[in-house]
């Protein structure tokens, strides 16, 4: 580790810690439709779309409406995406003629099954790609069927969020809101006025903007090269914004149309952090107590932190079995672009390649700046952990609080009984329901990730197969052994957590991979969504209870400690047997000289 | 029943009696359908029953000797945990079940006499008394079912119900009418009307509750039982899945995956037994601290509700107060010696019975009048009056008259004499000081002065409800008294605010008021007109000397009848939540050392370089345990014995003190979080050196 290279991650977070305050109370203003700075410019469109969508703005919702709002613009818009990528060859926009019979040669065909996987993984904001972009998709179909949903599924997770934390603050009103009104107000008041100038600036730094068929040349050696062209700025302030993380190129923010400059690189750092970390301030507001917010986004933090830290440790060490050959040997001798290079990007070395790997993994965005399938065994280990967590250090934009709300209602319930009182967690009684629904909510996620890894650990397919190629499912891994099955759990562990960032490795792109991702993907997102509502049903339906000295203080450090502890003993206790099997036996064997 | 009885109860845990019969009833207890309610221990029985059938298997396919050694271990150790959490409930049932034995044999087969339509009388079996009927109960009967006293007066031992053995007096009409089944009438005759159908009885319901039969779970129970059986199928996911994991994993391994025993060990460790097993105990054994205190919960939904109160509503008189006005000073009018006064005072009392004339004539003694008969003078008592508010004494020509002060200053008037002003200004200062004051005069001299009798509170009261406080409890005094002797008491007594000039109507709004702000509120009441604020009351204590209604209304009925009691039950309920809290988070924090023991043993072998060596995870054995058998077979027996040595904590609940939150949470939180967290490691240590002392493991 180098000093400079601390130094950037202390400068990244402290950049997020000033800036969550301001935008959590514009959100907060935004939310409650009080008149903000763009209200001028802003409310007679609002008022159009209301208009035009025959959206009654006053209506206040139960949970069940509500959900089945949620649910049923998801499920509309998801079908919607699923025939445009299908007919994807018929639509304008194809320059390259993707689908068609002049393709070039390089192009993957569109299946029904990656059709399936891709408006899964856009409508759930996990943005797996089981595709490559710049061979695959037409413009038409980033624009309108990614981008759209980068959009709409970011303020979806932000409007549940809300969601939930008007579950706490109800007093027996039974009502938590209204799905549109949230739905079109952070999209055009918080995400569209944010994105235009963050693309902007992208732009500036190089990141490409055009419709331009992709240029092929010649190089000084004599080879031919393609480079691939796209409405790239645009796409890529939302895709870190909105804590999707899809790529318009497969390599996504290591590619240098994408992410061309450091600059460009803390810039999508700080958008990927940016509404999870104002979002706890916007809670505390909300429930007129800014040190619950506060505590939040300490525990955050502080995860946060201990996750980085570790990584940027292990990647600035390297591999030790390089030692003797004197390459890539650490960062005491060759500053960050030292250590565990390979994978990495010089441009961005060795502290901003960890930081992202940990930014990126905490939310549940999924772009990534570096190959994560090259970390060494105990960063990869935090990756995949950081997702296993349950995307909660920060998380999604809205998932990551509605997650941690989850965890501390948890924490709240185990730990609160200790003060001899039934729990309550701002104000609010802890009971059957709120158990039931919070359970749920671990369990599923503990369901999709170990029985379809174990699923895919084990299946065996029989020649001509429709589902795979033939043999053992695990011939699609790159690697074998512990890497092999790192690689498998972190595409459910990436799927399932909404992540949609790849170790890599996984040759995904078949029926098989593409349905039980799909599935992953689609339980990791409703079927967290709907408890986590339900709870907030729940909670809107029950009386404030005042806070006395007898009630357990969710704002002070003994609670910080606390749910950092529950939420690492919940995630490691669950995972911690499946992770030995992966990373720690090979961080072991590392050790003993033996790679994979 | 008596009150020795109870006490001789609660000191015993470990009664002889006790424990043999949880222990048969531990096996009893085995039935699949039982422990079908409890998913924790259910898991446990199913990875018992697995792993019996395959040690059989395994004995006939002749294993190798210490092969079979350590999964009979294994086996017998998964019996034994679900037999020891077994045994902690039937510990807990224990001590219910032998107070139901007594009260069962109170309850013997009585007769009744029950009159006819035709007003004759005709002996009928108690049992066969239906409501409404009307029987007659003699001196030396036992009363047959619970009702209401519709004529006469006696004096019952109601020893069997309270295991007070001082008769109380029962009659007609007034909040003194209600009778119990199954307590004696020991002088005179009482007509009772019946008011319960059989089967019904306080000493019905009361053998029910003891005994549990119809133990019903708490709110809180519930919730935690989701999630633990949530935790187990977040454990059976994680253990289940190992299975193929390690079959992908030993592909490249000549080593054998980790077969079922440890598997099932892995999952048996890792569910939260500990808090599985121990959870109804907690429960059942909360009742029965609350019935030690002789205190008789309806539901355990009451005892938890408890905990959670925010505002005592205590009655003044009684609970707070010594429920009698003393006198405490004598204050002297203008030129009057005190000594007269004090006389003067003594003399008019003399024939006055109650407590407070009583008080007056000890106090006097401190001004050296002793007492002495009257009966060698002319002495005339004039007893008080509600008319006049006056009473008093005539000796010879002398006039002494006491009594409150308007009545006495227009009796002076009245006689010729001036009200003086100093005294006129000492009266209110009593009144202001929550005191009463009772003037006296005589024909003689006028006004002689007054004597502060005052409210008596407690000892100790002042320091119970600072400890409330700081537990986040408000208490408010209900009291009949005017606002200005109210606040005065309210402030010497500590409480947090009062309700002055209650009416059962503006107690009732106060408790709706409270409950409308989300509080929580408990209360003690016996009238009749308390019924339907006991009702109304999120826990509402009854006085058994109270009436039938309000016992009825109420969800606890204190035998004792002692207000000051409802205390107790709040800390019962704190404590009966805490001990859940605690050892659910111990039973969590333990498995992080079952990781480190089972774990490695599972794994140890894989990428080993031979079948001699240790592969790279058992470095993941930090306690050093010897072996990969000793390993597992030391956290199970840990997490067996872990619920044995537990069941004290279970039945006694973790220890309570009055403090704010944080405290109490950084306290229980530093002693069964991080308590949890390291307890195991030496633990699981002693146990693997033993095994391998006693040659039951390998040594390596």
């Amino acid at each position: 580790m180098t000093f400079l290279g601390i130094c950037q991650i202390f400068f990244f977070i402290s950049l997020i810690l000033l800036i969550a305050k301001p935008l959590g109370l514009y959100i907060y203003n935004v939310l409650e439709g009080n008149n903000t700075l763009f209200s001028g410019i802003l409310r007679p469109s609002e008022m159009l779309i209301y208009r035009l969508a025959n959206i009654d703005f006053c209506e206040e919702m139960n949970w069940l409406k509500y959900t089945q709002c949620v649910i049923a613009f998801s499920l509309v818009s998801m079908l919607l995406t699923y025939l445009l990528l299908i007919f994807q060859n018929l639509l304008p926009l194809n320059p390259m003629h993707f689908g068609l019979s002049d393709a070039p040669a390089y192009a993957t065909k569109m299946t029904p099954d990656l059709a399936f996987n891709t408006a899964i993984s856009f409508t759930t904001n996990t943005n797996w790609q089981s595709y490559a972009g710049e061979t695959t998709m037409t413009y038409l179909s980033q624009m309108l069927a990614l981008a759209f949903h980068n959009f709409v599924s970011s303020a979806t997770g932000i409007a549940v969020a809300i969601a939930v934390i008007r579950g706490f603050i109800a007093n027996r009103v039974g009502t938590i809101g209204n799905f549109w009104t949230d739905l079109t107000r952070i999209t055009i008041y918080i995400l569209l006025p944010i994105c235009i100038p963050l693309a902007l600036l992208l732009v500036s730094q190089g990141v490409v903007q055009n419709l331009n068929p992709y240029l092929t040349f010649t190089t000084l050696d004599n080879h031919n090269q393609t480079l691939s062209f796209g409405l790239v700025a645009s796409q890529e302030a939302i895709k870190n914004l909105g804590t999707n993380g899809g790529g318009f190129f497969n390599a996504n923010s290591a590619h240098p149309f994408e992410n061309p400059t450091p600059l460009t690189n803390l810039l999508e750092m700080l958008s990927i952090f940016i509404i999870p970390a104002a979002l706890t301030y916007t809670f505390g507001k909300m429930v007129k107590d800014t040190r619950q917010g506060v505590a939040l986004l300490t525990v955050m933090t502080i995860i946060f932190l201990i996750g980085t830290l570790v990584t940027y440790h292990f990647e600035a060490k390297g591999n030790p079995n390089f030692k003797p050959y004197n390459i890539n040997y650490a960062t005491n001798q060759l500053g960050d672009s030292g250590g565990n290079m390979e994978g990495k990007e010089l441009r961005f070395g060795i502290a901003n390649s960890s930081l992202f790997a940990v930014v990126t993994t905490d939310t549940s965005c999924g772009a990534v700046n570096c190959l994560h399938d090259c970390l060494t065994p105990m960063g990869g280990l935090i990756t995949l952990l950081n997702i296993e967590l349950g995307e909660v250090v920060f998380g999604g934009t809205g998932s990551g609080l509605y997650g941690i709300i989850v965890f501390a209602v948890l924490s709240v319930f185990i730990a609160g009984l200790m003060v001899g009182r039934t729990p309550e967690y701002l104000g609010k009684k802890i009971e059957k329901k709120e158990v039931k629904m919070a359970m749920l909510f671990i369990l599923i996620a503990a369901f999709s990730i170990l029985v379809f890894t174990a699923i895919a650990s084990v299946i065996n397919f029989p020649k001509d197969s429709f589902w795979n190629s033939f043999g053992s499912g695990t011939n699609n891994l790159n690697n074998v052994g512990p890497h092999g099955f790192s690689e498998l759990l972190y595409a459910f562990s990436s799927c399932t957590g909404n992540n949609g960032s790849a170790f890599a490795g996984l040759s995904a792109n078949t029926p098989f991979y593409n349905i039980l991702l799909g599935i992953a993907m689609f339980l990791g997102r409703f079927f967290m969504i709907i408890p986590v509502l339900a709870m907030a049903g729940s909670l809107s339906e029950k009386k404030l209870v005042p806070a006395s000295i007898g009630t357990f203080p969710t704002y002070s450090y003994l609670f910080v400690i606390l749910l950092i502890s529950v939420i690492l003993i919940v995630g490691a206790l669950t995972f911690f047997p499946a992770l030995c099997l992966g990373p720690i036996i090979e961080e072991f064997l590392m050790r003993q000289g033996k790679l994979f | 029943m008596t009150n020795e009885n109870i006490k001789k109860q609660s000191k015993s845990i470990y009664d002889k009696k006790i424990i043999n019969r949880a222990l048969i009833d531990a096996f009893i207890k085995l039935n699949p359908k039982t422990l079908f309610k409890n998913p924790v221990m259910f898991v446990v029985l199913i990875g018992s029953i697995i792993t019996t059938i395959m040690f059989f298997e395994n004995i006939v396919k002749g294993y190798k000797f210490e092969n079979l050694l350590f999964q009979f271990q294994i086996t017998i150790w998964l019996w034994f945990t679900v037999l020891f959490a077994n045994f902690a409930e039937a510990m807990a049932e224990g001590r219910g079940k032998a107070q139901a034995d007594t009260l069962k044999k109170n309850k013997q087969a009585t007769m009744a006499t029950r009159e006819t339509v035709r007003g004759t009388t005709e002996s009928v079996l108690a049992s066969s008394l239906k409501k409404g009927d009307i029987v007659l109960v003699k001196a030396n009967e036992t009363i047959p079912s619970d009702g209401e006293v519709i004529e006469g007066v006696a004096s019952v031992n109601e020893s069997a119900i309270t295991g007070e053995s001082a008769p109380v007096i029962r009659e007609s009409g007034g909040d003194r009418s209600a009778v119990t089944g199954g307590t004696t009438v020991l002088s005179d005759w009482l007509r009772i009307k019946i008011s319960v159908d059989p089967g019904q009885t306080f000493i019905d319901r009361m053998i029910n509750l003891v005994e549990g039969a119809n133990r019903q779970k708490t709110p809180n129970e519930i919730a935690l039982d989701i999630l633990l059986a949530g935790l187990t199928i977040v454990f059976l996911l994680a253990v289940a899945t190992l299975y193929p994991f390690s079959i992908y994993s030993y592909q490249s391994c000549p080593h054998k995956a980790p077969d079922l025993f440890s598997l099932i060990s892995l999952l048996v460790c890792l569910i939260p037994t500990t808090i599985g097993g121990l959870l109804s105990a907690i429960g059942i054994a909360g009742m029965d601290r609350v019935l030690q205190y002789n205190v008789l919960a309806t539901s355990g939904k009451a005892v938890e509700a408890a905990g959670d109160v925010d505002t005592l509503l205590l009655d003044k008189t009684g609970t707070i107060t010594l429920g009698n006005r003393q006198a405490v000073e004598f204050v002297v009018a203008p030129k009057i010696a005190i000594q007269d006064l004090a006389d003067a005072a003594q003399l008019s009392s003399l024939s006055d019975e109650t407590p407070e004339g009583r008080s007056i004539v000890i106090y006097a003694k401190n001004y050296g009048i002793r007492e002495r008969e009257l009966s060698d003078k002319d002495v005339t008592f004039i007893p008080f009056s509600a008319q006049t508010r006056i009473s008093g004494v005539n000796i010879n020509n002398r006039e002494i008259r006491k009594g409150a002060t308007d009545s006495i200053f227009n009796y002076a008037k009245h006689n010729g004499f001036t009200v003086p002003y100093e005294l006129e200004r000492e009266v209110t200062r009593i009144a202001q000081s929550g005191g009463t004051p009772l003037v006296v005069a005589d024909n003689i001299s006028g006004l002689l002065g007054a004597i502060y009798l005052k409210d008596v509170v407690k000892g100790g009261m002042k320091e119970r409800f600072a400890q409330l406080r700081s537990m986040g409890i408000r208490t408010i005094m209900i009291t009949g008294d005017n606002p200005l002797t109210a606040a005065a008491i309210a402030s010497e007594a500590g409480v947090d605010d009062f309700l002055a000039q209650a009416t059962p109507e503006n107690k009732m709004e106060l408790i709706k008021r409270e409950q409308t702000g989300g509080r929580l509120v408990a209360m003690t009441g016996d009238g009749t007109n308390d019924a339907p604020a006991l009702a109304q009351a999120d826990v509402g204590v009854a006085m058994n000397t109270g009436t039938q209604a309000a016992k009825e209304a109420g969800n606890m009925i204190d035998l004792d009848s002692n207000p000051t009691k409802l205390i107790e039950v709040v800390e019962i309920g704190k404590q009966l939540l805490m001990t859940r809290g605690a050892l659910t988070t111990f039973s969590i924090a333990n498995d992080v050392a079952k990781y480190f023991a089972i774990l490695p043993a599972m794994f140890g072998s894989l990428y080993a370089l031979n079948a001699n060596t240790h592969g790279p995870l058992w470095a993941l054995n930090i306690m050093g345990l010897h072996s990969a058998q000793s390993a597992i077979l030391a956290a199970v027996i840990f997490n067996a014995l872990i619920i044995i040595v537990l069941i004290p904590l279970a039945l006694k609940g973790v220890t309570y003190r009055a403090m704010d939150a944080k405290s109490l949470l950084q306290r229980n939180f530093l002693i069964y979080g991080l308590g949890g967290l390291v307890a195991p490691f030496p633990g699981i240590w002693i146990i693997d050196q033993i095994l391998v002392i006693l040659h039951l493991a390998p040594i390596s």
